[in-house]
């Protein structure tokens, strides 16, 4: 089980209740496809994907982003728990979408960056610190079930 | 691989840099020292506490050499020969570590830059970051 102190579970939860789920997660995932667009090979049915603005302006990529980013909110709900929290997404993640687990990792560092651009100052590096051991514990937690 | 438009938009977000350099130099690294906390092993001689003269000097090296990558960057390879050969004899930091110097050092640029760091410009850093990483660690084996 993952040790949470006091301190990282309030910067956790002090950051998470400021966030747009829908804005942030269609910038995360936007992003995500943008950076490091061998990704997009997940989403072939998504359509239009063949530029920055075109990615953005993607109404599958903002809701699947959505999707993705209401989901991390189960984690920050359950921080003491992720790993039960992720089981059932791990396997599907594995058995039925076929993603290598590098990509929660990629995801996770673009989350960082959109936060940052967000809460600038606000997200000071002891809020990173925290917020980088929770993308990692997801991540991990996502690829737990893998075979 | 930088396209035209990657360099482009790669020195853009150099002149926003501009005068901040030791600034966003020290921040990157404490950034990275408490993100990061394996990375100290490679500083057991620094004073590591916020706003520490040595880190403030070592911040500014390391955003100097990326200015001076920005500004060579179709001839990396030979531009920043020198530092790595220093990476890959002396130093040997671990090339892992370099990744997370790099998104310390996007964090804080998008600190500071906010939405005018853009996903197109996010991008080129990563690209610019990734491809300056590459050349440090071309001579490790």
């Amino acid at each position: 089980m993952v040790h949470w102190t006091a301190e990282e579970k309030q910067l956790i939860a002090s950051v998470w209740s400021k966030v747009n789920v829908e804005e942030c997660g269609a910038e995360a995932l936007g992003r995500l496809l943008i950076v490091y667009p061998w990704t997009q090979r997940f989403f072939a049915s998504f359509g239009n994907l063949s530029s920055p603005t075109a990615i953005i302006g993607n109404p599958k990529v903002r809701a699947h982003g959505r999707k993705v980013l209401t989901s991390f909110g189960e984690a920050v709900k359950n921080l003491d728990n992720i790993k039960a929290t992720y089981s059932k997404l791990s396997e599907l993640h594995c058995e039925k979408l076929h993603v290598d687990p590098e990509n929660f990792r990629l995801l996770g560092d673009i989350l960082i960056i959109v936060l940052a651009s967000h809460f600038a100052r606000d997200f000071t590096p002891a809020c990173q610190f925290a917020w980088q051991k929770l993308v990692n514990v997801v991540a991990h937690a996502l690829a737990r079930k893998y075979h | 691989m930088l396209t035209a438009d990657d360099k482009k938009l790669i020195l853009h977000v150099w002149g926003k840099v501009g005068d901040h350099q030791e600034d966003f130099g020290a921040e990157t690294l404490e950034r990275m020292f408490t993100a990061y906390p394996q990375t100290k092993t490679y500083f057991p001689h620094f004073d590591l506490h916020h706003g520490s003269d040595q880190i403030r000097a070592h911040g500014k090296k390391v955003v100097n050499a990326l200015g001076n990558a920005v500004k060579n960057v179709d001839n990396l390879s030979q531009a920043l020969s020198e530092l790595s050969n220093l990476h890959a004899y002396n130093l040997r930091v671990d090339p892992v570590n370099f990744k997370l110097l790099s998104q310390c050092f996007q964090v804080v640029l998008a600190v500071h830059l906010g939405s005018e760091y853009s996903p197109e410009i996010h991008s080129a850093m990563d690209k610019f970051l990734a491809a300056v990483a590459s050349v440090l660690a071309e001579k490790y084996r």
